[in-house]
């Protein structure tokens, strides 16, 4: 009943999102949209999925996008041509991949192929085998970490690809130029300031919170470094970038990133050494159940430093090239008058 | 006690799901930006800590309560100032209550103090 | 009366939907997003009870800070030149949404 409420509310903002024409009212509702289907994900006893879409889906990409488009412009480009050939197109491969779906088994049906190969061992036998209560995280940690691994690597590309388009590198006397006009504009934000002061020690201890406590709840090494940056995230908005590049210097977060990605592997590469197979936790320890858990704990700590790391480094270099957008305008503006 | 437990938490759960649903209500029915806000932000607020307070009332468990004194001390926190800031950012901004034409300076104190 | 509650929070959600869709300004919207992060942390504390799985709190929290965080979010960004001039520019377009 909850469910097809949430996914019918879904369907208005998705057709409400395709309608408008502003795009801050786009990104708004992306937002949203974002909180709904977290609340759908919760609904649907998915804890794990439903934490990553609120730090991720709610929160950090509504900001970007919106960064984005200070940057670009609100309103959408008019298309003034009728793509009819690309709707029928659509049309038929939606109408196929429907008709494809009447084969399937049911939703939920207990003996639909994805339930009968490998989910009742991870369910039955994790315990034994891993000793850890949330299965969602053993399997992610453990049974699957080679994919796990491929994530983390995404992650880091993406994180490389931001760098290489959007990253300017700056002279010092110019980013104190940049930094002044940038703290000037928001001196008068003073209950927000004192707000945020009290609230960064509480996110960044929960943040470690979710690290450590992935075990045995919802969470884990990407919810955790989301949480993280976001703290940061809300200091470089209110203080100002060239202040927040003070206090975790860019080459640092740079070193720090590679430095995730690289401990992941090296788990993988110590179980090989210790005649293992790759990411094989058991051998790290004498225990194999005490050996997986020091496995999870290990990459765990890889991933989550990674995604913090990557995400400050894509929010630094969003609004880097903001403030040089504005340095840039201004300067215009005075040349002008 | 366990009665009455359960009659206190339906209690503060009955005051809150009133205050929600009035608040999304003046969100709709009011006629500007400002006292849709004011609706908004006193529902939100006293809203979420009627009800979390009727979920304490049933958590039994010392961990469960905890988190739920964290959400409501965050949402203490966190309400009335995003309230504060949003219509600080309105009026800066240049959207004028209705009926308002004139930009005066006491206007704009009166403002961002009554609706924090 | 855990139900009851739900639902009148789902209520509340539509409305602020509604708001959210309608606009007229910037600011409506915002402030529809914020009253929605809000009912949605409480739906799911509610869920957590209804279905008796009370971890569903840490996800509460995050909700209640990452709300704050993009809604601070928002006003950073929006207060720049660009949302004040075409603030006075757009209303008439906007209202026809």
């Amino acid at each position: 009943m909850i469910n097809i409420v949430l996914l019918s509310l879904l369907v208005v903002i998705a057709i409400a999102i395709i309608r408008m024409k502003d795009l801050f009212a786009v990104v708004m509702l992306t937002g949203i949209y974002g909180l709904l289907s977290a609340s759908f994900f919760v609904a649907m006893d998915a804890v794990d999925v439903a934490f990553t879409e609120a730090a991720v889906g709610a929160g950090i990409s509504t900001l970007l996008m919106l960064v984005a488009i200070t940057m670009t412009g609100r309103k959408e480009k008019v298309t003034r041509h009728k793509p009819f050939a690309a709707l029928f197109i659509v049309l038929i491969t939606g109408g196929l991949l429907i008709y494809g779906t009447l084969d399937m088994p049911l939703f939920g049906s207990a003996d639909a192929p994805i339930h009968s190969h490998v989910a009742p061992r991870y369910l039955n036998d994790s315990m034994q085998e891993i000793g850890i209560p949330n299965v969602v995280t053993s399997v992610l940690a453990s049974y699957r970490a080679f994919d796990t691994f491929g994530e983390v690597v995404v992650i880091f590309t993406a994180g490389i690809g931001v760098l290489a388009l959007l990253f300017v590198p700056r002279r010092k006397e110019e980013d104190e130029k940049i930094a002044s006009i940038n703290d000037s504009m928001h001196e008068h934000h003073l209950v927000i300031r004192i707000i945020t002061k009290m609230l960064i020690p509480f996110i960044l201890l929960f943040a470690l919170y979710v690290q450590f406590h992935g075990d045995y709840g919802p969470g884990g090494g990407f919810q955790a470094g989301v949480i993280f940056s976001s703290a940061i995230v809300l200091y470089t908005m209110l203080f100002g970038l060239s202040t927040a590049r003070k206090v975790i210097n860019q080459g640092f977060i740079q070193l720090m990133a590679a430095f995730g990605v690289l401990f992941y592997g090296c788990v993988g590469i110590a179980s090989l050494m210790n005649g293992g197979n790759f990411f094989d936790y058991n051998v790290l320890s004498d225990d194999p159940v005490a050996g997986q858990h020091l496995g999870i704990l290990l990459i765990e700590w890889g991933v989550g430093v990674t995604v913090a790391a990557i995400m400050i480094i894509i929010f630094f270099s969003f609004a880097g090239r903001r403030e040089l957008q504005q340095h840039s305008e201004n300067n215009k503006n005075r040349e002008s008058l | 006690m366990e009665i009455l437990l359960s009659i206190t938490s339906g209690l503060f759960l009955f005051i809150g799901s009133f205050l929600c649903i009035s608040g999304g209500v003046g969100i709709i029915r009011f006629p500007d930006f400002y006292t849709r806000m004011h609706a908004a932000g006193v529902t939100d607020t006293l809203g979420s800590a009627m009800i979390l307070t009727g979920l304490m009332f049933q958590s039994g468990d010392l961990l469960v309560f905890a988190k739920l004194v964290m959400v409501l001390l965050l949402i203490l926190l966190v309400g009335p100032t995003t309230s504060h800031v949003l219509a600080k950012a309105a009026f800066h901004n240049g959207l004028l209550p209705q009926g308002l034409n004139t930009l005066s300076k006491s206007d704009d104190k009166e403002d961002t103090s009554s609706n924090t | 009366m855990l139900i009851a509650a739900t639902l009148a929070i789902f209520v509340a959600m539509l409305l602020a939907i509604f708001r959210g869709i309608a606009g007229p300004t910037l600011y409506d919207r915002i402030l529809a997003v914020n009253m929605f992060g809000t009912k949605t942390v409480l739906l799911i504390s509610l869920l957590g009870f209804v279905m008796g799985r009370p971890e569903f709190l840490d996800i509460a929290i995050v909700y209640a800070l990452i709300n704050f965080i993009s809604v601070i979010g928002v006003l950073r960004y929006s207060d720049t030149d660009q949302f004040k001039h075409r603030q006075s520019n757009d209303k008439p377009t906007e209202k026809e949404l």
